[in-house]
């Protein structure tokens, strides 16, 4: 009995290719060109998942974008990914799927246990309900609460798959290929604009596949794939299906999905899943269609009732039939066509029209062909558990307040039409102003603020003769505003069914005495009841309505549900819909799978890394790298076992000792030239320039307008009107920011310019007792001396051929020397140094044990420039200029920033000389005070001093001078640490900077 | 995302600049006494208002150059760009 509701005939699809797939454990058949819904409903399979509160049976409600219930937890060999949407997803061999929201099955649902107790869950019963005892919220009610939440499961692996992003322009943007689409792209693409035309689904047309129409003396359907392959032929236009545009950005900026891999049968490794598309375009037409309303009435959320839309589009695209025994329940004409679909198809269908009369085209072809038509009927409930099987029909009384009699009709589906909602989602996000039209009942769109025109039913257009004139008109004149070209395209003549108007009844009223429920969002499980619950405890606002009973907030974001949500609301508030108005509609209209927005910037391409000259050295040496900033920089070179505090000490002792080497690449570099560099520099640090001799360098402090430290770093004359800055890793690329802003903002009639130089020059520290040894066999020319390179001295030089810049600067507090060298001899200089180094013991150093000798010499970084201090703070007084003015000077003398007890850098030593202190520990007075304990600094580095053999550590600390000698408390809570320290100056090591000018 | 058109390079997409604040504050002269009313405007005290902002950005992933943008705050409408130098 494989697929029993096939039609012989009828349908796109190829009945040649057949293909098995897996829905809750059954194997099933389908054709190639099914979707699994479509796959299921032609093996009679209805009941597919369980609604989201009180697990009611339910089936497919629509085809497309708007189908609530029929979402599906999809299953791979890898993977698995949730809230599959049945009515999107191609059917592929070997497809395997399975409901969500249910346990053990979706036959067998314990959770419908929910259903009988409707009662005690009802629209905001989370925020009555747990609210007391207050302490049952965590171990009680929230692990429940999330237990049952959500609806399929997360995987748990990374996502395997490749998405891939594209940036794309063009004049015009159609979105959708339904008849009006088609018309605008046609019309667009003739007078020879750049066309991109985006389809959802995997076949162009729109409602031409599935309506009786004719196009030029051409079936509808056949029209729309010539205009697709002419379209196609064209080299100024590109034509996508499986593509939702799914967000419309500032600027004209669309967003596009294209689904690339999931419809084909053997993907490649390296097939991407799916491609985001950024677009920016100049003008768009969108034609995104309508969305049918479904009627509301007593449990019309059974399997089995569906759109009747989505009825006609299974019969006509896939060839399915959704029953053998239909009742069409509608209160317009176009579910007529639906009729007329069956009873050629051998099926005799009950149509219950809500409406008196109508004089339509549609109708009078019904009825020649004998179909049984009830007008004044509406359905008053259903029955069927797991399937209808039969309805409860009456005749409407003359208010349409109750029924004038009842009787049952057994039945096998319901397809129920209430009108069309036009999708609008796209136009509002432009910024457009929606405004209601009576006429249907719907909002549509108006002036936008951007370059968007809609068309066709999208805008409430729902004849074809005049969908297809808007469409060409729209095309061709927003294509003549861009390329002036006067190519206009004939509209074709058409022929479709003329429609009567339709009844705005939408709501049936309940038979006297029941209160059957009566959905109105089917994915969120929002009832009539609830949103009259919502409006009678006071919610008037309809965002509010909204987010107090939930309506419209699950992931199809109430496509079918929002209208009828806010005509009840008008309804009971007696208001007019404008008055009530509408929720915002955001992107992304359809969900979007986090990869295809993350596309290939995952791992370790999640952003570019930058790596110095020697760092396959580095790499070879067993350096263990540290990220900083984008660079990777080696944080030690490992031997054998040893720790990375093991190894910052041997590191750090031979620097001491003997003498090591760093890779400082890293460190910003600038290039400043121009007659008025100086007093540029002048300006932009805080002590003084003008008289800082060529060939000598010089620590400078820049601050920010509020007086806060923004960087440090050491300048150089290169000559008269040419500088060497360098910045801190992190800061280098705010800090060129900062000085073009000052040179082109503020200053313009400074002749100055900067350049980033960082990637250029490839350096090196030396530091150590022999690094003035080394230098000299370095550069054998030179005189190394102290007299002739002293501290702060710079120097230019030759190394083996290879010019070098040598300054004599120090951060590690000992003799030490930087030199530069082009990047590209970044490497031969390295080996260079460790080969002439050999017998003076050097070792290379990292960014461990270079902080070590930093911090026990009481030099300030970033954990101390961390934005909140002011020179005076880091005992920086001294670099103060009295004598001029510079950027951010103003602020100091702010009321805050003079007060005697500021925070201020100090030193900690732990009084056992034994534990590390965690960095970000607070400090204070006492260990057991009552929480909050008072704070009174923090720890901002912690090292192991090798020059005292115990832990040392930085801090902030108030009034932090004064303190020096105290014993206090650093605790660490995340640590459960808590530890007697004492406070000392923070130049724990050569006070007095002997070293570095011996 | 913005289409902004720097005023060197042509429109380019937002991600290629950095916003830099209120082109209308004015930096007090260097070296002039500033009194603290005067400095905390300049400082911390900006319009923030709903529709037209004059402002600076920065062409940082491109010809570096900083420069005027006339926008509407909330609907994100940019009228005019223009070089320093160029009336707004």
């Amino acid at each position: 009995m494989t697929q029993e509701y096939r039609l012989k005939k009828n349908g796109y699809i190829n009945r040649n290719k057949k293909i098995s797939f897996k829905f809750n454990g059954k194997k099933y058949f389908g054709f190639e060109g099914d979707t699994l819904a479509s796959a299921l409903l032609a093996n009679g399979v209805h009941l597919v998942g369980r609604s989201f509160k009180y697990h009611r049976p339910r089936g497919f409600l629509g085809a497309g974008v708007d189908e609530p219930n029929a979402k599906f937890q999809l299953y791979s060999k890898e993977t698995t990914e949730p809230n599959i949407v049945a009515t999107e997803i191609e059917l592929v061999e070997g497809l395997v799927a399975k409901s969500q929201n249910c346990w053990p099955s979706v036959n067998f649902d314990f959770g419908a246990i929910n259903n009988l107790l409707s009662k005690i869950f009802p629209a905001g019963f989370y925020y009555k309900t747990f609210m007391w005892p207050k302490n049952f919220w965590y171990k009680i009610y929230e692990p429940i609460i999330r237990r049952a939440a959500g609806l399929g499961i997360a995987p748990m692996k990374p996502d395997n798959d490749r998405y891939e992003h594209k940036f794309e322009f063009c004049d015009v943007l159609v979105v959708g290929s339904g008849p009006s689409g088609l018309a605008g792209a046609l019309a667009a693409a003739k007078n020879g604009a750049r066309v991109i035309l985006a389809e959802d689904k995997s076949r162009f047309g729109g409602s031409l596949l599935n309506d009786e129409v004719t196009i030029g003396n051409k079936k509808g359907k056949d029209w729309a794939d010539e205009t697709i392959l002419q379209l196609k032929s064209m080299s100024n236009v590109i034509v996508k299906n499986r593509s939702q545009v799914f967000g419309y950005y500032d600027h004209n900026m669309m967003v596009m999905i294209e689904r690339t891999k999931d419809h084909i049968e053997k993907p490649t490794k390296y097939t991407p899943r799916q491609k985001l598309w950024y677009i920016r375009t100049k003008e768009t037409i969108l034609s995104t269609g309508s969305i049918e309303r479904p009627l509301v009435f007593g449990n019309n959320d059974r399997p089995g009732i569906m759109l009747a839309s989505a009825a006609k589009e299974y019969l006509k695209t896939y060839g399915v039939l959704v029953g053998k025994k239909p009742i069409i329940f509608s209160n317009n004409d176009g579910a007529y066509d639906l009729a007329i679909e069956f009873k050629k198809n051998g099926i005799d269908p009950l149509v219950i029209d809500i409406r008196e009369k109508s004089n339509s085209t549609a109708v009078k072809e019904a009825k020649n062909l004998g179909i049984d038509i009830k007008f004044s009927h509406a359905i008053a409930n259903t029955n069927g558990y797991k399937k209808v099987n039969s309805a409860t029909i009456g005749k409407l009384n003359k208010d349409k307040t109750g029924y004038e009699n009842l009787e049952n009709v057994s039945c096998d589906c319901i397809c129920v039409s209430g009108n069309w909602t036009p999708t609008v989602h796209l136009s509002s996000q432009s910024g457009n102003k929606l405004k209601f039209q009576e006429k249907i009942d719907a909002f549509v769109p108006e002036k936008s603020k951007q370059n968007e025109s809609t068309v066709g039913s999208a805008k409430g257009i729902f004849t074809l003769k005049e969908s297809l004139e808007d469409g060409f008109k729209l095309g061709y004149e927003l294509s003549n505003k861009i390329t002036k070209k006067n190519i206009k395209s004939s509209i074709p003549p058409s022929n479709e069914r003329n429609q009567d108007r339709h009844d705005k009844f939408w709501c049936m009223p309940l038979p006297k005495n029941k209160d059957y429920k009566r959905c109105v969002d089917f994915q969120n499980d929002v009832y009539v009841s609830d949103i009259e619950l919502a409006v009678r405890e006071g919610f008037r606002s309809i965002e509010h309505v909204k987010r107090y009973t939930t309506l419209g907030m699950a992931t199809d974001q109430g496509k079918t549900s929002n209208l009828n949500g806010l005509q009840l609301v008008s309804n009971i508030e007696k208001k007019i819909i404008p008055e009530v108005g509408h929720t915002t509609f955001r992107p992304p209209y359809t969900p979007i799978t986090i990869g295809a927005i993350v596309g290939r910037e995952v791992g370790k391409h999640y952003r570019p890394t930058r790596k110095s000259p020697m760092h396959l050295w580095h790499e070879k040496n067993n350096a263990v790298f540290v990220d900083a900033g984008l660079w990777l920089r080696p944080r030690y070179y490992k031997q054998g076992n040893e720790t990375l505090q093991d190894a910052a000490k041997r590191e750090a002792t031979n620097v001491r000792n003997n003498i090591g080497i760093c890779d400082v690449t890293s460190l910003g570099k600038i290039d400043i030239k121009g007659s008025d560099s100086a007093e540029f520099l002048n300006r932009i640090y805080t002590n003084a320039w003008m008289k800082l001799p060529v060939g000598k360098a010089r620590y400078g402090v820049m601050l920010r307008e509020d007086g806060i430290v923004f960087d440090d770093g050491t300048t150089t004359r290169i000559s008269e009107n040419h500088f060497h800055m360098t910045t801190t890793t992190a800061q280098a690329a705010n800090v060129l920011s900062h000085l073009e802003y000052y040179l082109q903002v503020v200053w313009p009639d400074l002749d100055v310019n900067v350049l980033s130089t960082t990637e250029q020059w490839a350096g090196v520290a030396l530091a150590g007792p022999n690094s003035r040894n080394l230098l000299g066999k370095l550069f054998p020319n030179i005189d190394v001396s102290n007299e002739a390179l002293p501290f702060m001295g710079f120097k230019k030089g030759d190394l083996f051929g290879v010019p070098a810049r040598i300054f004599r600067i120090s951060f590690s507090g000992e003799l030490a020397f930087e030199i530069n060298v082009e990047s590209g001899y970044g490497i031969f200089m390295w080996e260079k140094i460790m080969e002439l180094g050999k017998e003076m013991n050097i070792e290379p150093y990292g960014t461990e044990a270079l902080s070590t000798l930093r911090i026990e010499m009481g030099h300030v970084a970033g954990s101390e420039i961390d934005g909140r201090v002011i020179p005076s703070d880091l005992s920086l007084d001294g670099m103060i200029s009295k004598k001029k003015d510079f950027i951010g000077k103003r602020s100091l003398n702010r009321q805050a920033f003079v007060e005697l007890d500021r925070e201020k850098i100090v030193g900690v030593v732990p009084i056992d000389k034994k534990t590390m202190i965690p960095e970000g520990s607070h400090l204070v007075a006492n260990r057991n005070a009552s929480l909050p304990n008072p704070k009174l600094g923090h720890i901002s580095a912690s090292c192991w001093s090798v020059e005292y053999n115990n832990p040392f550590s930085l801090a902030i600390l108030k009034d932090g001078k004064k303190r020096i000698g105290e014993k206090l408390y650093a605790l660490s809570p995340l640590k459960n640490k808590s530890i007697e320290v004492e406070i000392v100056s923070s130049h724990y090591v050569d006070p007095k900077g002997e070293r570095v000018r011996s | 995302m913005l289409e902004i058109k720097c005023p060197y390079c042509g429109k380019r997409s937002q991600n290629e600049f950095s916003y830099g604040g209120d082109a209308a504050v004015k930096r007090p002269e260097l070296g002039k006494e500033v009194s603290d009313k005067e400095w905390d405007n300049f400082v911390y005290l900006r319009k923030n208002p709903r529709g037209n902002h004059r402002e600076f950005w920065h062409h940082v992933a491109g010809c570096r150059q900083w420069f005027k943008v006339l926008r509407d705050t909330s609907t994100h409408e940019i009228f005019k760009t223009a070089r320093l130098d160029e009336e707004l």
